[in-house]
């Protein structure tokens, strides 16, 4: 008997196309596998039995009535911190706990309208501020292959959920590597789309001019499949670009299957490569380095000199954007209330009880680097120095067609360390951070596993709107399952 | 870097801090800050600012009337209400 869930979004959609199972009936194998993983993984923040299996219900009667659809009948799981009209959306906080979504965000309304069934809710750290998902006001995730040890973070639940195949797919958000870093640590594909490639409308906002909703899926190919249905410029979100969209999953088309990479050229940053990177991670780059080489692929070092200002840059714009994003959760419209006589109190006690400490830190920080007499010295210059790391990225990829390079300096540790060393966790984001303060798009694969069985990933990084270039080298450098 | 000062910072963000928490996290954003001053080192002279992804600016859709949320819908999550109005404490003097 086939196991359902493990199927890949490809493999779903050809098993539905030729009647060899339903969308209830694969909606069922999943509910089933991930009620059961709940008290372990715990995955999803919540789970929607009764909806998902009406949306499948309702996708079958379509199906049998002869429609198809880009995802029709396909389950995915969604972050918690992305609108589904009528289901809670707490970004993993006790401060937007029994909030329900008044309507759907623009990624949830175009995967409905492809035909998706939403299968519930995945953790995260509150408020996408963390590394591990271990700061989610509802409990930790657990790492579903490298078990002990955490998922990564901040879109935790979404790679358990997919890792783990408690979903066919998931959605991710990523700030500063919460799609690539879970999705090197748990085993699969993550996509961080090119800044303005994506709606943001009815997202939660964590820092609004680094975010980005991109698919974390099995494959290469299930990425390119949803990015196609993502991709797309929307009216509700002023940053979001009317580039053309193109079908992702040609991105491979036409090449040589023997030497698919011949003709491109890969640009290896020295920065990434250096001190502080574990030696498997280091020896399974240095592996899908000699793959592409094999595979027709020219490599050349490039530089990215102010890499290391990436960190103290992205977590002074980051924690500025948050204090002013977070300024709204004051108790007033939705979420938590401590009732107060006092205005003023309101506001502070509410937000002392509704936050948890790690939201409380970068708040504070972000108050921080605004506030009068310190704002030139940290946001201005952080925000010039953003510059310079954008150009960095720009004079390398005049040199090559993208990037590759290790996700994360060390595979997924074990839960519950570090976590009273703030800055020994933001580290962990040093080789992601650059991409969003650039703006530009990368995409995280597996690269194998280390002798103890956690995976690791290599992350593309390509040009704004790059993404074409990385899904065709994603599709050489996969490895077969 | 000049002192952190927690209270006042606390106070800005409309944060109430535990004695605990508050020395806990200002000894710890001591630190951050310390480490994120390393950006202090380096000539930003002209630099213009980057603010987000992309050099865009003054997009705007059609000025078109839409439905907006219903008030019924908007007020669904609303901790305290009065009517058709969110209730909050008194904030004249």
């Amino acid at each position: 008997m086939m196991e359902l869930n493990k199927l890949t979004i490809a493999e779903a959609l050809a098993g539905l196309r030729s009647g060899a199972f339903t969308s209830v009936e694969l909606t069922q194998a999943l509910l089933k596998t991930m009620e059961a993983s709940q008290k372990d993984i715990h995955a999803y923040v919540t789970i929607d039995a009764e909806g998902a299996l009406a949306q499948a219900a309702e996708a079958d009667r379509r199906r049998a009535a002869g429609e198809d659809a880009p995802l029709l009948g396909v389950p995915i799981a969604v972050k918690d911190n992305m609108n589904v009209k009528g289901q809670p959306c707490t970004a993993s906080s006790r401060i937007l706990e029994g909030y329900v979504a008044p309507y759907d965000a623009t990624v949830i309304a175009k995967l409905r309208a492809a035909g998706a069934v939403f299968l519930g809710r995945t953790n995260m750290d509150e408020f996408a501020l963390g590394s591990t998902t271990q700061t989610s006001g509802f409990g930790p995730t657990e790492n579903p292959v490298a078990r002990g040890c955490v998922p990564g973070g901040s879109s935790g639940g979404s790679a358990a959920a997919v890792g783990g195949d408690l979903a066919i797919a998931a959605l991710g958000t990523d700030t500063g590597g919460s799609i690539r870093q879970p999705a090197s640590h748990c085993g699969i594909v993550g996509v961080k789309p090119t800044y303005g490639r994506v709606s943001r409308y009815g997202v939660v906002a964590c820092a609004s001019s680094l975010d980005q909703v991109g698919p974390m899926t099995k494959t290469v190919e299930d990425a390119a499949l949803l990015m196609n249905v993502l991709a797309g410029p929307d009216p509700m979100d002023a940053t979001s670009l009317d580039e053309p969209v193109p079908d992702y999953t040609q991105a491979w088309a036409g090449a040589d299957p023997e030497r698919p990479l011949a003709g491109m050229t890969l640009g290896i940053p020295k920065e990434y490569y250096g001190e502080g990177l574990d030696p498997e991670v280091r020896a399974l780059a240095e592996d899908a380095k000699a793959r592409a080489i094999a595979l027709g692929a020219t490599l050349k070092e490039v530089s990215l000199p102010h890499a290391s200002y990436g960190i103290p840059t992205y977590y002074i714009c980051m924690t500025a954007e948050i204090s002013a994003n977070l300024a709204r959760f004051d108790g007033v419209r939705y979420g938590l209330r401590v009732p107060c006589d006092d205005v003023v109190e309101q506001y502070r006690r509410t937000r002392a009880e509704g936050f948890g400490a790690e939201v409380k830190r970068r708040v504070l920080l972000g108050t921080f680097v605004l506030s009068s007499g310190y704002y030139d010295a940290y946001y201005g210059r952080a925000q010039k120095v953003r510059t310079l790391i954008r150009r960095d990225f720009e004079a390398a990829f005049a040199e090559c067609d993208a990037l590759l390079a290790p996700v994360t300096p060390e595979p997924a540790w074990p839960l519950g360390a570090y976590q009273d060393d703030p800055i020994r966790n933001y580290l962990s984001d040093v080789l992601t951070v650059g991409v969003n303060l650039a703006g530009c798009c990368a995409l995280a694969l597996p690269a194998g596993q280390t002798k103890a069985g956690k995976p690791v990933g290599v992350q593309l990084i390509g040009p704004n709107f790059g993404e074409m270039a990385l899904f065709r080298v994603a599709k050489a450098l996969e490895l077969k399952k | 870097m000049a002192g952190f000062d927690i209270d006042r910072v606390a106070y800005l963000a409309r944060l109430a801090l535990t004695d605990e928490e508050r020395k806990a996290f200002g000894a710890q954003l001591e630190t951050i800050v310390a480490y994120v001053d390393r950006i202090a080192g380096l000539d930003v002279e002209g630099l213009p600012a980057t603010v987000h992804g992309h050099d865009v600016n003054n997009i705007f859709r059609e000025d078109v009337p839409t439905e907006g949320l219903p008030t019924e819908v908007a007020l669904a999550n609303a901790p305290a209400r009065v009517g058709d109005e969110i209730r909050m404490p008194r904030v004249v003097e």
